[in-house]
């Protein structure tokens, strides 16, 4: 493979690290209170808020139901206000950061929802605003879970990351379809999935020896 | 210190289930510095009855006292500031898992806001108190049932309060490190001179720690008073059966098979004598065997104490072969009577 061809495979892939590592970022900040919320909003729970509840609920898996390629191209307008373009990595953000975070809202909200009733309890019996108990019983207790959501949504924005090729994204998929596809350069589409799994990998482990550090429930030593 | 002044309790109906009367007409009243007992079976009302104290709950009629304040009336950062002043510990301990033991009882002096120099002298102080010192830096996973209880324990004191209530803190140890625990939390009532308020469908429980004790049962208080006055004279059915438990009723499975309701010729009647107060059985059978001139035999026997009574039942063998033949029985029980024994004839053995 020419060095002009291995600096293309570089470069998409800083362009896909810095789109997912960005929309991952800002999926997060928005969904983690979201499915914190979620989770805690039913009736009798924390902040009860069931009309609330339901009606987030709703958005969220309309949001999710709605396949990403479409997302991509519906929300263009959007992308230009935010992102000030409609094309390229930094205009891809938008609609990959509106794509996580529902999905990591409802991951954060399983997460949560795992953490033990008694605990909610026994830190309201000592008198714990619901604050409090999300910043220092439920986040907490939940932090292997969340750390194991979070690389799942990473490892699917690595796939979605591909789709905005298709708007002019740039990144690994675009190198693939262009080159690999459009050009007929088969190595250079193999290259491209070699280095992908490559990056899945590299996530998932990293997410896996993350959550177990945090994992106190299992005996250590 | 806590008084439930008619209090009910009703759960609404919700999503088909019908609603539940879980506490009604409660009115009773727990002495500062006592230890009290709440014994039920499961779906008495203990759970929803202890929760009121804390305001984890809130009565549908009626009021809540504790230490002056209306512990009912109170919402929001009110209620929880008075939560300070009651403890808590659980059956399942409820410690989090991702703290250690000494971050563990931390917890509710960060919830208070205490300076971080504070909490550490707290902390230490505590772990001393339970004697988990040396767990400190441990993980819940890593600590035994006993050691899990006596953090709970050490948590539900950092705030120091003037209440501690247990919900069923012993039902998941064994009986060794149950009776730990309970030694525990009476040289804690002791010391501190914390209020304890224990429910619990364990008999050995009460017996163990509790001086006063409420008896419940649906949702309802049948009987309450000092330990040893209500299992002295229960009065209750639902009393009768935790006192039975306690001091085991049955009879020997090899004596219970063999015993016939019909007199069997040169055979003994059974008859069982309950003994209560102190001292009550101490020389029963010598009196009875010399006053009545009879061969009494000691069939089976159980004597505990409750309160520092003795509480239990003696089963006694009257033989019927001799002289005097089935009048034996009959002036045995009369005798018992007069001497204010409660006793019933079970059946005869051969």
């Amino acid at each position: 493979m020419s060095p002009e061809l291995v600096n293309l495979i570089i470069q998409a892939t800083g362009e896909s690290l810095f789109m997912v590592g960005v929309a991952a970022l800002l999926g997060t900040v928005f969904g983690l209170p979201i499915g914190v919320f979620l989770a805690t909003s039913r009736k009798g729970e924390l902040f009860a808020a069931p009309v609330v509840n339901a009606a987030l609920g709703i958005v969220v898996n309309a949001t999710r139901s709605t396949p990403f390629i479409i997302l991509v191209v519906a929300i263009i307008p959007f992308t230009r206000l935010v992102a000030g373009t409609s094309i390229g990595s930094t205009a891809a953000i938008v609609p990959l950061t509106i794509a996580s975070t529902p999905f990591i809202a409802r991951l954060v909200e399983g997460a949560i929802r795992e953490v033990d009733g008694g605990l909610i309890e026994t830190a309201s019996s000592f008198g714990a605003s619901p604050i409090q108990i999300v910043f220092k019983v439920l986040i907490p207790e939940a932090l292997p879970g969340l750390l194991l959501a979070l690389t799942l949504a990473v490892v699917s924005l690595l796939g979605y990351s591909a789709m905005v090729g298709a708007v002019g994204g740039g990144g690994l998929g675009d190198l693939g379809i262009r080159y690999g596809y459009q050009r007929f350069m088969p190595e250079m589409m193999l290259a491209v999935v070699v280095v992908l799994i490559a990056l899945v990998q590299l996530v998932q482990s990293a997410g896996d020896y993350l959550a177990r550090r945090v994992n106190r429930r299992l005996r250590h030593r | 210190m806590v008084r439930f002044d008619c209090i009910s309790k009703t759960y609404p109906a919700y999503r088909g289930k019908p609603g539940v009367n879980a506490l009604r007409d409660i009115d009773f009243a727990i002495a500062r510095g006592s230890i009290t007992g709440v014994i039920g079976r499961s779906g008495a009302g203990k759970s929803s009855l202890v929760r009121l104290i804390n305001g984890l709950e809130k009565p549908t009629t009626g009021r809540v006292v504790v230490d002056g304040r209306d512990i009912s009336a109170f919402a929001g950062r009110e209620l929880r500031l008075a939560q300070r002043s009651i403890g808590m510990i659980f059956q399942h301990f409820n410690l989090l898992s991702s703290r250690t033991a000494a971050d563990n009882v931390a917890l509710p002096l960060e919830i208070a806001g205490w300076a971080k120099a504070d909490i550490r002298a707290r902390v230490a102080e505590l772990l001393d108190l339970v004697g988990i010192a040396d767990k400190h830096d441990r993980y819940p996973s890593e600590l035994s049932g006993g050691q899990k209880q006596r953090v709970g324990i050490a948590r539900a004191l950092a705030t120091r309060p003037s209440v501690l209530l247990s919900d069923e803190a012993t039902s998941a140890l064994d009986p060794q490190t149950t009776r730990a625990i309970l030694d525990l939390l009476a040289n804690i009532n002791r010391e501190l001179g914390v209020t304890i308020v224990l429910i619990t469908h364990e008999m050995s429980v009460v017996r163990q720690l509790a001086k006063e004790v409420v008896v419940l049962d649906a949702g309802h208080v049948v009987e309450s008073g000092h330990v040893a006055d209500i299992f002295t004279h229960p009065k209750h059915p639902i009393t009768q059966s935790f006192l039975a438990e306690a001091i085991g009723d049955s009879l020997p499975v090899s004596l219970a098979s063999r015993i016939v309701p019909e007199p069997v010729a040169g055979g003994q009647a059974v008859i069982r004598v309950q003994v209560r107060g102190a001292g009550a059985g101490d020389t029963l059978v010598a009196r009875m065997a010399r006053e009545l001139g009879l061969d009494v035999s000691l069939l089976a026997a159980r004597i505990d104490e409750i309160g520092g009574r003795h509480v239990g039942s003696l089963v006694l063998g009257i033989p019927l072969g001799i002289p005097g033949g089935e009048g034996a029985a009959s002036r045995t029980l009369t005798w018992l009577s007069q001497h204010q024994f409660s006793a019933e004839r079970l059946g005869h053995v051969a």
